[in-house]
Parts: C-alpha cells; sequence; structure tokens
C-alpha cells in the first residue's frame, strides 16, 4: 500500500548496518506493526558495503523490495555516495557526520546530522554507533515506541552480550537528544 | 497463540521442511538460496536427520532419489541454473513415482544471468522441465507466512501423490524476513503406509525402483496414462489461489509470487481510487486454478498479468479462461521488479483506452 | 561338491551375450551374499549399461539409476538405512566417464558402500563405442583408428586415480577370465561387502571383464585378451585395504 514506509540503512561492513535493520525489524514485530526486511546479497555485499532495506506498514505490506527509500540511514560516505539519489523527492535523510565528511548534495531532502559514531566512542565502544544512528532516527521519525525498539535490541543481543546492550541503550537515547534536524532548502 | 518468529525466507523454509518432518536434505551452494543449506546443516543433525553438500545438483537430485526410494522425507534448494542440472533426475524420480521437495529460489536468466529475483523458470516448472510427459506439483507462495505453511504442506502433497513437489520462490522471497506464525506441523492429508520403499526384502518378495520400460503396450504407454490418470486426479485435488476484490471487478491483475502481492496493494490503491480492480494470485500454478478466471470473465473485461520474467505464466491465464477477454502484460525478465506505482499506472492507463474488449 | 544354486540369483537365462564376464560376476556376488546372510537387507543400485536388468536376475530390492548417479542414490540409501547393505553395481561408462564425479566424491565421503565396477574397456549396450577404459591403439566405433589418434587421451585407471582419496578403504582389481582369476575375485568381492559390513567405508573392486561381442572376438579370445592385453594396462592386484 502506499502509506508503506521504506527504510535503507547502509555503512561499511562492521558498522552495524544490517544489525541496525534487524533491530528495527524486530521492534516494528513488538509492536505489531507489518515489516519486511532484506539485506544486500551476493556481490553487493561485497567492497565494503553493507546494506538492508525494512518495509514498515499498518497494514499488509504488499511491496517488500525498496527501490526508492523513504528514508535512509547513512553510516559512512560511500553509502552517501552510492544512496543519495535514489530516496524519493522530500525524503529523509540520516547521515553519520562523525565519518561523512561531504554535505548532502540534494536540497530537497530532510537532515537528520548526528555524530553518532562520537557519541558511541564517548560511551566506551564505537560498535554502538548504528544505536546512536537508530536513537535519533526513531526520536525524529517516531516511527515506533522507544521502548520497543529497547525491547527489540534486548531480544536480539541480551542473551550474547549484557555489556553491550546497555552500551547500545544508552547510545539510543543520548543520540535522541543529540542530531541536528536540517529542513530541505526548498 | 502460535509463535511468531522472524527469519528469513530461505532459513524459515528449512526451518518449516524440518518440522514437517524432512529427515534428508542434499544440495550444492547457490545464491541466493545459500540459506537452506546452511540453515539446514546444523538444523537437521539436531532431529536425527541428514544433510548432505552434494559435489552437484546432478548428485544432489540423484541422493533425493535414493533417500526417497528408501523411505524417507527430503529435500534439495536451488535457483535457476542449479534447477537446470537437475531435470534429468527430476524426471527419473517423477517416472519412479516418488516423493520429494524441490525448491527453487529463481535468479535472473537465462544463463548464468544474475542473483536479483525473477520469474523465468516458469514454463520449467509447470510444463515438465526435463525429458518425458510428467508434471510436478508447483507452489508458489507470496508471504514468508506461505512459504511457511506450502512447506509443510509440500511434503504431504508429495507423499500422498508419490510426485515430486517444487516450491517456485523468487530471491526475493528467498533473502526477505517478514513476521510469521510458526503453528506445529499438522498433515492435511493421510499418507497411505510407503509399501513400495526399498529397504530389504525381509519377509517380502524383493521390490524394483525403475523407469526402464521396453515395452510400449502394456508397458510404458499404459505407465503414461497411468500417471496422466494420477494427474488429472490431482488437477481436481489441487487448485489453489488468493482471489481478492473479484465479484464485480471490471479489471482484473493476475500474478504470482512476490509480483502477486504487490498486485494486491496495486489493487488496493486502485479500489480507493474508484477503480473497479481486482486479483486472481494462483498459489498452485500446476494445477493452475482455472475456475476463478473463468468466472471472473464473466463479468470483468480486461486481464493485466505482471510477472517478473518475458511472459510465461500470461500463456497460462490466457488458455485458463480461453481467451474470452483481452490480457494485457507487464513484465520483465532479468531483474526487474513491479512496483505498485507501475502497475497502478498501466491499470488506469487500460481503463482509458481498452484494447477491443468484447463483451 | 555340491552344487546349490544361490538364494541371491533368480533361476532365469540372463540376455547377456555368449562369453560375456556379466554372468559370472553376477554369480560371485549372489554367492557372497548368500554366503554372508545378507540377501533381506540389501538394497543393490542397477547402472545404465548392458547390466540394466541386473533386477531381473538378482534376488533383492534393487534401484535402477540414471547413467552414472549411482554412486549418489546409493549415498540416500545408505545414510537413510545406515544398517541395511548397499552397493552399486557399475560399467566403465556409468563409473568412469558420465559418473566419474559422483564416484570421486562418493569415494572421497568414505560412505559406507560397496561398489562392483566391471570395466571391459567398451560401451557395451550402445553397441561398441569407446569407453574411459578402452586402451591406446584399441578399436572401437568412435576409435575407427584406434584410441589416442584423435585427442582422446589414455585410459582411466580408476583403482589407482581413487587410491590418493583418504575415504576409501579398499581398492582391488581382479579378473573374470580364468578359474584361479575367478576364485580371486570372489574373495575380492566378499572382503568389500565385509567391510561395509563392518563399517570400514568406501570399498570398490574393479572387475575386469569380457566383452566378446564388441570386442569382435570369439568368447575364447576373448579371454585370451583380458589376460594378455588388459592386464599390461591394468594391473591386477590391492591399491588400497585400511
Amino acid at each position: 500500500m502506499m502509506n508503506e514506509t521504506r527504510i535503507i540503512i547502509a555503512g561499511f561492513g562492521g558498522q552495524g548496518a544490517v544489525a541496525l535493520g534487524n533491530v528495527l525489524a524486530r521492534a516494528c514485530m513488538i509492536e505489531g506493526k507489518s515489516v519486511t526486511g532484506m539485506v544486500a546479497y551476493g556481490p553487493e555485499m561485497r567492497g565494503g558495503t553493507a546494506s538492508a532495506t525494512i518495509v514498515v506498514c499498518d497494514d499488509e505490506i504488499a511491496c517488500p523490495f525498496v527501490e526508492t527509500p523513504d528514508h535512509a540511514i547513512i553510516l559512512n560516505q560511500q553509502s552517501l555516495d552510492k544512496f543519495e539519489d535514489s530516496i524519493v523527492p522530500n525524503g529523509l535523510i540520516l547521515v553519520n557526520t562523525s565519518i561523512i565528511r561531504r554535505p548532502v548534495r540534494r536540497t530537497d531532502l530532510t537532515q537528520i546530522q548526528v555524530a553518532a559514531t562520537e557519541i558511541a566512542r564517548s560511551l566506551g565502544s564505537i560498535k554502538s554507533a548504528n544505536m546512536a544512528a537508530l536513537g535519533a532516527f526513531i526520536q525524529h521519525t517516531k516511527l515506533l515506541r522507544m521502548e520497543n525498539v529497547e525491547r527489540g535490541m534486548r531480544e536480539l543481543f541480551g542473551g550474547k552480550n549484557p555489556v553491550m546492550v546497555e552500551t547500545n541503550i544508552r547510545a539510543l537515547r543520548e543520540a535522541a537528544q543529540r542530531f541536528t534536524l536540517v529542513q530541505p532548502k526548498q | 497463540m502460535a509463535e511468531k518468529i522472524l527469519l528469513k525466507g530461505n532459513e524459515l523454509l528449512a526451518e518449516a521442511a524440518v518440522r514437517a518432518g524432512c529427515q534428508f536434505f542434499a544440495g550444492y551452494p547457490i545464491t541466493p538460496q545459500n540459506e537452506v543449506s546452511e540453515y539446514l546443516s546444523w538444523r537437521l543433525p539436531q532431529v536425527g536427520g541428514v544433510f548432505i553438500q552434494a559435489e552437484s545438483e546432478v548428485a544432489a537430485i540423484n541422493m533425493l532419489f535414493g533417500a526417497s526410494a528408501a523411505g524417507a522425507r527430503c529435500m534439495t534448494s536451488s535457483s535457476s541454473p542449479g534447477i537446470s542440472l537437475k531435470q534429468e533426475g527430476i524426471s527419473y524420480i517423477t517416472a519412479a513415482e516418488l516423493p520429494c521437495v524441490i525448491v527453487n529460489i529463481q535468479r535472473g536468466g537465462p544463463g548464468l544471468g544474475n542473483i536479483r529475483a525473477a520469474q523465468g523458470d516458469y514454463f520449467q516448472a509447470v510444463k515438465g522441465g526435463g525429458h518425458g510427459d510428467y508434471r510436478l506439483i508447483v507452489l508458489a507462495p507470496a508471504t514468508l507466512q506461505e512459504v511457511y505453511d506450502l512447506t509443510m504442506n509440500a511434503f504431504d502433497y508429495a507423499d500422498y501423490w508419490r510426485n515430486p513437489v517444487m516450491i517456485l520462490g523468487d530471491g526475493i522471497l528467498g533473502q526477505m524476513a517478514e513476521p510469521v506464525e510458526t503453528k506445529p506441523y499438522k498433515p492435511i492429508l493421510q499418507i497411505p503406509p510407503k509399501d513400495y520403499i526399498l529397504d530389504g526384502c525381509k519377509g517380502r518378495a524383493p521390490r524394483v525402483i525403475k523407469t526402464l520400460i521396453l515395452k510400449p503396450e502394456l508397458g510404458l504407454v499404459t505407465h503414461n496414462e497411468e500417471m496422466q490418470a494420477k494427474y488429472r486426479k490431482i488437477e481436481q485435488a489441487i487448485q489453489l489461489c488468493e482471489e481478492y476484490e473479484t465479484a464485480d471487478a471490471e479489471l482484473i491483475v493476475s500474478a504470482y509470487g512476490i509480483p502477486g502481492r504487490v498486485a494486491k496493494g496495486a489493487v488496493k490503491i486502485a479500489r480507493k481510487k474508484g477503480i473497479k480492480a481486482g486479483l486472481i494470485r494462483p498459489v498452485s500454478l500446476w494445477p493452475f486454478p482455472k475456475k476463478p478466471f473463468v468466472k471472473a470473465a464473466q463479468t470483468a473485461k480486461q486481464f493485466l498479468v505482471v510477472e517478473m520474467s518475458q511472459g510465461q505464466f500470461i500463456e497460462d491465464v490466457k488458455l485458463a479462461m480461453e481467451c474470452r477477454r483481452p490480457v494485457e502484460f507487464l513484465g520483465k525478465g532479468g531483474g526487474w521488479y513491479p512496483t505498485q506505482e507501475a502497475i497502478l499506472e498501466k491499470i488506469e492507463q487500460m481503463l482509458q483506452s481498452p484494447k477491443g474488449a468484447k463483451s | 561338491m555340491e552344487f546349490h544354486y544361490p538364494d541371491a540369483l533368480y533361476n532365469s537365462h540372463t540376455h547377456y551375450c555368449p562369453g560375456c564376464g556379466h554372468g559370472i560376476t553376477h554369480r560371485l556376488v549372489a554367492e557372497v551374499i548368500d554366503e554372508l546372510g545378507i540377501r533381506e537387507k540389501t538394497i543393490a543400485t542397477a547402472p545404465v549399461g548392458c547390466a540394466v536388468l541386473f533386477y531381473d536376475y538378482m534376488k533383492f530390492d534393487i534401484i535402477e539409476c540414471a547413467h552414472g548417479r549411482s554412486p549418489a542414490v546409493a549415498t540416500g540409501i545408505k545414510r537413510i538405512l545406515s544398517d541395511r547393505v548397499v552397493f552399486t553395481y557399475q560399467g566403465d561408462g556409468d563409473l568412469a566417464a558420465i559418473g566419474t564425479a559422483e564416484t570421486i566424491h562418493a569415494a572421497n565421503r568414505g560412505e559406507n558402500i560397496t561398489v562392483i565396477f566391471i570395466n571391459n574397456a567398451i560401451y557395451g549396450m550402445t553397441g561398441g563405442q569407446m569407453a574411459p577404459t578402452t586402451m591406446l591403439g584399441q578399436y572401437s566405433t568412435t576409435t575407427p583408428k584406434g584410441r589416442g589418434k584423435n585427442g582422446e587421451g589414455a585410459p582411466i585407471r580408476v583403482c589407482e586415480l581413487l587410491s590418493s582419496l583418504e575415504g576409501v578403504c579398499y581398492l582391488e582389481r581382479v579378473a573374470v577370465s580364468s578359474p584361479k582369476d575367478v576364485m580371486q575375485a570372489k574373495r575380492a568381492i566378499k572382503k568389500a561387502f565385509e567391510n561395509q559390513l563392518a563399517g570400514k567405508g568406501y570399498s570398490l573392486v574393479e572387475v575386469l571383464s569380457m566383452c566378446p561381442t564388441d570386442w569382435k572376438l570369439a568368447p575364447e579370445d576373448a579371454l585370451k585378451f583380458v589376460n594378455d592385453d588388459m592386464k599390461k594396462i591394468f594391473p591386477l592386484g590391492v591399491f588400497k585395504d585400511r
């Protein structure tokens, strides 16, 4: 349906773009929304860039693949170069300003600028940069309730690394308060 | 309440197979279905099952031939080029009337093609594929819930009809994740005892499973006629389909698998705009659910077929309603994906300038 | 000595040509199966080739396979029914040409099966074409100048080829071209089945066998061809015994 929200998450391998997608998808499931997720596969995942796409909807999801995302969560510059043009007109882009040096070219996009890697580093682990990005994204879009995002993250990682979970939660909450919103220029 | 899980389609399919009692899997790596093998490599041994990474697609399907002859529920999985390689074995297994489940997570073709999702193997799946006159029961899920349910059903159909069942998916279905209610396995058919298997002739006459029948009359001709009689029965028994808003539809969109669900979204939008569109989404591709098409052709003036191929499924749509209505086509092979917007645009275009609609 | 017709053999006439080695080998396999008392738990594969009608002569469960695919089919059966005895009966085209991959990989996995490999250096069923084991200079309907003159390569020695694979338990090449050879062939076949019963893994017996019809020789001369020519290229003996 038209009210499907299509999101792409991209970064370099190890930045946790796919994990971010997993948390987001699980949180949607917890909140009772319809959700589909897909990770780029095959040669697309070679060469360093990792990406995942998520579709969220209140109704059943018709189209599980994403060619033109409404929202993009971009964790590194290579991914910005690769996906900036694919975002829908007047869409939303989140950029990790800790790593991305160039400005967003498109002037029709709303930008969430967040120093995700810096925030994560200040909390003790740059591995939580993905959760910092997610915190800012959720805070602005109100796509889901933050508590469900936290629960989804706990369900996914709680068994494996409890310390990491706590850092992740702090990253989610901290970044939710520490991002800059840049409105489109048009 | 049933447990809800979030897994990739390929993994979910593998889990459903295990829960349906699959005891044997053999497969060869090929994108985009590798997660089926990877999952079963650890999951099957947990339940005392057998996982083998075969040396080739050819060997994998022949390992199923053996496992099925020995009485086991068994499955193999591959993607388009790999399924081509398996055709010899599929023909033998079908001729020997043995059950098995074959998964085709289709990718772009022909040749090595690409690893995007596609639907170019429709003819191969539903018209035969290998040599000789035979049919596979072909199931085409569009959601992961259907992947889960139909995979379980596939084992029942295979055992009951003693015929291979193909699950025809595509790269999107295999790679996407979606929450699914994982109900426990419940057989949908009463499976007769397997009195044909080879397990040693203790206390009975030796059995032979073979497909060489040199004599024509009262031999191979008869065998073929018997197989066809079985297929006619299967056609009566299995015709699976989703119909949506067809009762008063002036335009019917038809698609299967992933394009089927996208088309449903387009129909919903069309309805909101006041367009009387409807959807017929076959779930069994062989047997092909003809009745809904015949019925819809009485009221609908036009049909639109959407496929991720150059146009194969469209032939069965035309056949099903004996070309009573004009059928337009939206589709491309090689990794092109239909969007709701593109389907809606086509619907609106068709309504503006209908092609020679008879009524 | 009392003559006894093996239980594992139907009392029937075979379709094999006079002087063919299949009949002898069938009987040896049947005798071994009787002696080991395993007829009722044996499942065999029939090949594509002259022995395709194997099941018309052998009195136990048999599955007829596509050309070359027996090792894969046998793998499927044995992995499901590990307490049964599973063996393949294959010719040279089946085992070492169209089924080379299946052969090598079943051997390499150490599948606990027995393989009876009939090497007669020719395609019998289809009428005398070159086999992977046809010898250099040997005539066939597709090597009219003798093998080796038209880029065909040299014969594949299966026992030697497989002997480097760790999964293989036992490899022996025997012949059925003289009474002495027949006795040794039976000993080897028995050992190959005993290995399986003991769970020792992949055992293969290569049997040099006569094909007078496609060699275009009288049966007596065919025996001589095995003894004088084939044994030089395919020396008898044990190649692996683990």
